[in-house]
């Protein structure tokens, strides 16, 4: 497919278009950004009818073979990747035109705000380890420039506090990736992936495991890890923390750890079992406590970013028992909650845009006057909670059906519970900034704001009822990718 | 064997100034030793001894190359590192504009 | 700076940024290439702006250039990379005739994307020594 690099190439060429063109018309910046995020909507959904289940797109950059070049891989695993990534960049993207008011500097945000988009879109479909490591670094710097957007007190030590954080993750890739080099004197993934399941597992091999374990879990935040998130998440503005609770983390940790654990190293729960009962006691922590301090927060944003620490736990317990149901249940909830959280974070910046204060005890009855804001934060809400017909129900219905399957059944009873404790500490909003009846006369948010909303919205009903479509047509085969294990070496080098 | 030592020494040294100096300039210092430590291990893995440094003078001249791949890689990830260390020092000057201090233990505005 | 360090910048200066632009230039046969020549090329206007000291305004002015400077350095690079993927459907592909090896004008796009890299990589890192600089202004406030 030539489409392939397009996907990171526009928004890189925007990137740098973007500050030349705004010199001469300052509409240019908002335009050029958000016609790029509608073509990459367009894209990720169009490229889906390009390819069968089970086949691989390999595309050849500059047109050498793969051990050799840089490739670019498309399955199923980086399509459900690269579309969670589009819907919220481009909700993000509508969603700043107006939100932008506030902040000088709309040329530097849009710029970092494709790099962004550029590098997270880079590493789901690379199949290269070091430009993997590229890829998370420009998504990386970028992102923490984005948080300190607000050059205030806190986002500048939020941000500084989340650099350094972010820097020894990167920094430790690294050196499990020169580990990794010195091993099989390669950096296609594919080929690492022979090279390894051939040469066996000796103490080298589990150290770059343990490595590359402690590294994302840096990345995606997971509990004893965590403590960058709940500062860096609420500092930056308000499309960004979209970007970044949604999909962020998810790309940069999750989804890089999981490609490299299933398909690179070829680690299932019956050859390593300790690997997998790590990710399933850091993920049920991560719910744990995630949940109980989100629901001692007064800042609507911090609350919402605990949650978020809460919600990548399941994720990682659905990948950590690691059966068929489980791993589906935990890919369905990388889009669920790409689609969830970020309309949770953008209507904290509508609450944000319209009254200035993030504080839950000064604010209240806004649930009369910004209409549109109040339902889409409920249905998110109810979404996350796991309400049926919504779309964040399925994904923890097939975590508990697969912690069954695996005879875990206290796991799945106390997986039900912190589920329905989502519910508690998202009710806390409503109850605080909704529901009240206090007489209050703000305005309610401007037209592009409420587009973003709405459409996540219509998104959430619509992959909700139309579960069984999406299922079949993304996550089945994307779960498929990932029971692969090693056969992704064989199918993209063939033999 | 003794420069994967020294590779390992220096990873401890810049692990130790991020985690126990109280500096905002100290810590910079640490993350900029963690990470040559880091590019020096690199490019020690492609090192072979005896060989000549990957640089084709002659269409047919000596092939015995060390592995030219790391250092390729080192130098990109060189480029990476002036990209954080600069943006780490910009973060430093402005915390230092509003805070007048590089003390980390003084610039406590969060709560973690 | 002093008479002494202004007259050398002066005479050195553009001999570093003659050495950068070989050193860019050779970059596919010799150590070097887009970022080594970017750094020594960003060097020389460094010791400019260093002997002859600048102000609030001409330092605006330069970073305003350098930042168009580094967009079309980006733009460059890019833009080879996708000429290679109108002209032969590959992205990055090496469209131009490869020449004889260890000439000057040979390994088709190469030099080209070199060049592309030292005016990004000098543009950048004079505009990241224009804003550390630039600290002086408000730390004396």
């Amino acid at each position: 497919m030539n489409l392939l690099p397009l996907f990171f190439a526009l928004p890189l060429a925007g990137a740098f278009l973007i500050p030349i063109l705004s010199k001469i018309w300052r509409g240019f910046s908002d335009l050029i950004a958000n016609s790029i995020t509608t073509i990459l909507l367009f894209l990720s959904f169009y490229s889906l009818n390009l390819f069968e289940e089970g086949e691989v797109i390999i595309y050849k950059m500059g047109g050498w073979p793969p051990p050799l070049g840089i490739t670019m891989v498309y399955d199923h695993l980086s399509a459900l990747i690269v579309i969670s990534i589009a819907i919220v960049v481009f909700a993000a993207s509508i969603f700043s035109i107006r939100y932008l008011e506030h902040f000088t500097g709309r040329v530097k945000f849009y710029t970092l705000f494709m790099l962004i988009t550029a590098g997270m879109m880079g590493v789901a479909i690379t199949g290269d380890i070091f430009n993997l490591f590229v890829f998370v670094e420009i998504a990386s710097i970028s992102s923490y420039a984005l948080v300190a957007f607000g050059i205030e007190k806190e986002e500048l030590e939020a941000a500084f506090k989340y650099m350094v954080m972010g820097e020894i993750a990167s920094l430790f890739l690294l050196f499990a990736i020169a580990l990794l080099y010195g091993r099989a004197s390669t950096l296609n993934m594919a080929d690492l992936a022979n090279t390894l399941s051939v040469a066996g597992r000796d103490q080298l091999f589990w150290f770059v495991a343990a490595i590359l374990l402690f590294s994302f879990a840096i990345k995606s935040a997971l509990f004893p890890f965590h403590s960058w998130l709940p500062d860096a998440h609420p500092s930056a503005p308000a499309p960004v923390s979209a970007i970044l609770s949604g999909i962020f983390v998810k790309v940069l940790g999750v989804y890089a750890l999981i490609r490299l654990s299933f398909n690179v190293f070829g680690l299932t729960p019956q050859n390593s079992p300790i690997f997998f009962h790590i990710l399933i006691f850091l993920g049920l922590v991560s719910v744990f406590f995630g949940g109980i301090i989100a629901s001692r927060q007064r800042d609507y944003k911090r609350l919402l970013a605990y949650s978020t620490i809460a919600q990548i736990g399941f994720i990682m317990v659905g990948i950590g028992i690691g059966n068929f149901w489980a791993i589906a249940g935990g890919l369905f909830h990388i889009l669920a909650h790409a689609i969830t959280k970020s309309l949770l974070f953008l209507t904290s910046g509508a609450v944000v845009y319209a009254t200035g204060k993030r504080d839950l005890e000064e604010l209240a009855g806004l649930g009369k006057t910004m209409g549109i804001t109040a339902w889409s934060y409920r249905l998110a809400t109810l979404s996350l909670s796991g309400l049926p017909p919504l779309v964040g129900f399925f994904p923890k219905l097939f975590i508990i059906i697969g912690a069954c399957q695996a005879k875990l059944y206290w796991l799945a009873i106390l997986l039900a519970i912190l589920s329905v404790f989502t519910l508690a500490y998202l009710l806390k909003i409503i109850r605080k900034v909704y529901f009240t009846t206090k007489e209050v006369s703000t305005p309610e948010t401007p037209f592009s704001m409420r587009l973003s909303m709405l459409f996540l919205v219509i998104l959430m009903i619509l992959f909700g009822f139309g579960f069984q479509g999406l299922l079949n047509s993304l996550i089945i085969p994307a779960t498929k990718v990932l029971l692969n294990g090693t056969g992704y070496g064989r199918a993209i080098l063939g033999g | 064997m003794f420069f994967f030592i020294t590779t390992l020494i220096l990873i401890i040294i810049g692990l130790y100034a991020i985690v126990t100096k109280t500096n905002l300039i100290r810590i910079i210092i640490g993350f900029a030793i963690l990470e040559y430590a880091i590019n020096f291990f690199f490019a020690l893995v492609g090192f072979k001894k005896g060989a000549l440094a990957p640089i084709i003078t002659q269409v047919d001249g000596p092939k015995n190359f060390v592995d030219p791949i790391p250092q390729a890689l080192v130098l990109t990830a060189i480029v990476i590192g002036l990209a954080t260390t600069a943006l780490m020092l910009s973060f430093a000057i402005k915390l230092y504009q509003k805070h007048k201090t590089f003390d980390i233990t003084k610039i406590k505005e969060l709560k973690g | 700076m002093s008479l002494i360090v202004r007259k050398i910048a002066s005479i050195i200066g553009g001999f570093i940024f003659l050495y950068g632009i070989y050193i860019v230039l050779h970059g596919h046969l010799t150590p070097g290439g887009g970022f080594a020549g970017g750094v020594i090329i960003a060097g020389s206007f460094v010791l400019f702006v260093l002997a002859y000291g600048t102000d609030e305004s001409g330092e605006k002015k330069r970073f305003f250039i350098a930042s168009i400077f580094e967009s079309i350095g980006a733009l460059f690079f890019i833009g080879i990379a996708f000429f290679g993927l109108f002209l032969g459907s590959l992205f990055f592909l090496n469209f131009l005739p490869q020449g004889l090896p260890l000439k000057l004008l040979s390994a088709g796009t190469i030099p080209l994307s070199n060049i592309a890299i030292s005016i990004k990589v000098g543009a950048g890192l004079f505009s990241i020594f224009l804003a550390l600089a630039a600290t002086k202004y408000f730390l004396e406030e």
